[in-house]
């Protein structure tokens, strides 16, 4: 299935499962979306990724590897955007990105939720943040830009 | 211990399947060079890691692990001994997109030692160091000023 499909049936039948055959990424490192929070007319996927020997980047605390906590936070942000965009036949493209650390990622189940804080026609801006128990206190948080045409 | 003395213990370490982090077996990762503030890593192109089926593009992410990883062995590499540290940020511009099929190499400078801080600049590429795929700047903390003694070893 393409992405464009996926999110036609995120959007119109909450078929989230569809998200995991349009990228690959997601089911090799086995993220998939738990929860979809409603606020008004404002849908936020939750994402989690399970917990695995294959995450650990240092072998002796151990902790998640900085890259996957960085490769989650971009992948909440960009299905959230794909969510939130007007125009669902088009696929944003990431400018760039800024991962904030903020606490050593442990080997269990991780979440995170992105928010679109600003979609211009032609630049959004993302803000997506994951977290291990505590959502107040997330592990790292994710600024980014994506281009939008 | 020397600088190059370091280096030469640091190829060992690495070389020994053991030391190297798990996550970077499972993506393929291997260390190409590694000199003094300087390292070079590679990333082998897996469809099993794209971002898009259609496309067959790399994720993202896959870009960032590569420079995440670059970054901090540069680091390893810059502080002469070994000593615990963490990422405290990574910032990634994605310059152009990536090939399908084609594997991805990373190289960092870790270019400022300060006492608790370090300063990394990097670059993702495929072959041509100058058309680069994403460009990077990344800071590390000095956690601890020692190394980390493997988990089996310290319950002992």
């Amino acid at each position: 299935m393409n992405l464009v499909d996926a999110i036609r049936r995120v959007r119109e039948h909450d078929d989230h499962a569809s998200l995991l055959e349009a990228i690959p990424y997601m089911r090799t490192m086995g993220i998939a979306v738990v929860e979809v929070e409603r606020v008004g007319e404002r849908r936020t996927l939750v994402l989690e990724m399970a917990s695995g020997n294959d995450h650990i980047g240092n072998p002796w605390l151990p902790a998640l590897h900085g890259g996957v906590i960085g490769a989650f936070l971009e992948n909440a942000a960009i299905v959230q955007l794909l969510l939130d965009q007007e125009d669902s036949g088009t696929l944003p493209k990431p400018i760039n990105v800024t991962v904030d650390y903020q606490r050593s990622g442990r080997v269990v189940a991780t979440r995170a939720a992105a928010r679109v804080t600003k979609l211009g026609r032609r630049v959004a801006t993302v803000h997506a943040s994951c977290w291990q128990d505590d959502r107040e206190r997330p592990i790292a948080t994710l600024a980014g830009h994506f281009l939008m045409k | 211990m020397t600088a190059s003395a370091f280096l030469d213990y640091l190829r060992t370490f690495i070389a020994e399947p053991g030391n190297q982090s798990p996550h970077n077996r499972f993506l393929g990762l291997e260390l190409v060079n590694i000199e003094r503030g300087r390292a070079v890593v590679r990333v082998p192109y897996d469809a099993r890691l794209a971002g898009n089926t259609g496309t067959g593009v790399l994720h993202g992410g896959v870009i960032t692990t590569a420079l995440d990883s670059a970054c901090g062995m540069s680091v390893i590499a810059a502080l002469g001994k070994r000593m615990q540290i963490a990422t405290l940020d990574l910032r990634i511009d994605y310059l152009r997109p990536a090939v399908p099929g084609e594997a991805i190499t990373a190289a960092a400078h870790c270019y400022k030692v300060t006492r608790n801080v370090c300063f990394v600049r990097a670059i993702a590429y495929h072959d041509d160091r100058d058309d680069p795929i994403a460009n990077a700047a990344a800071s590390f903390m000095i956690t601890a000023d020692k190394a980390e003694t493997p988990r089996a070893e310290r319950n002992a």
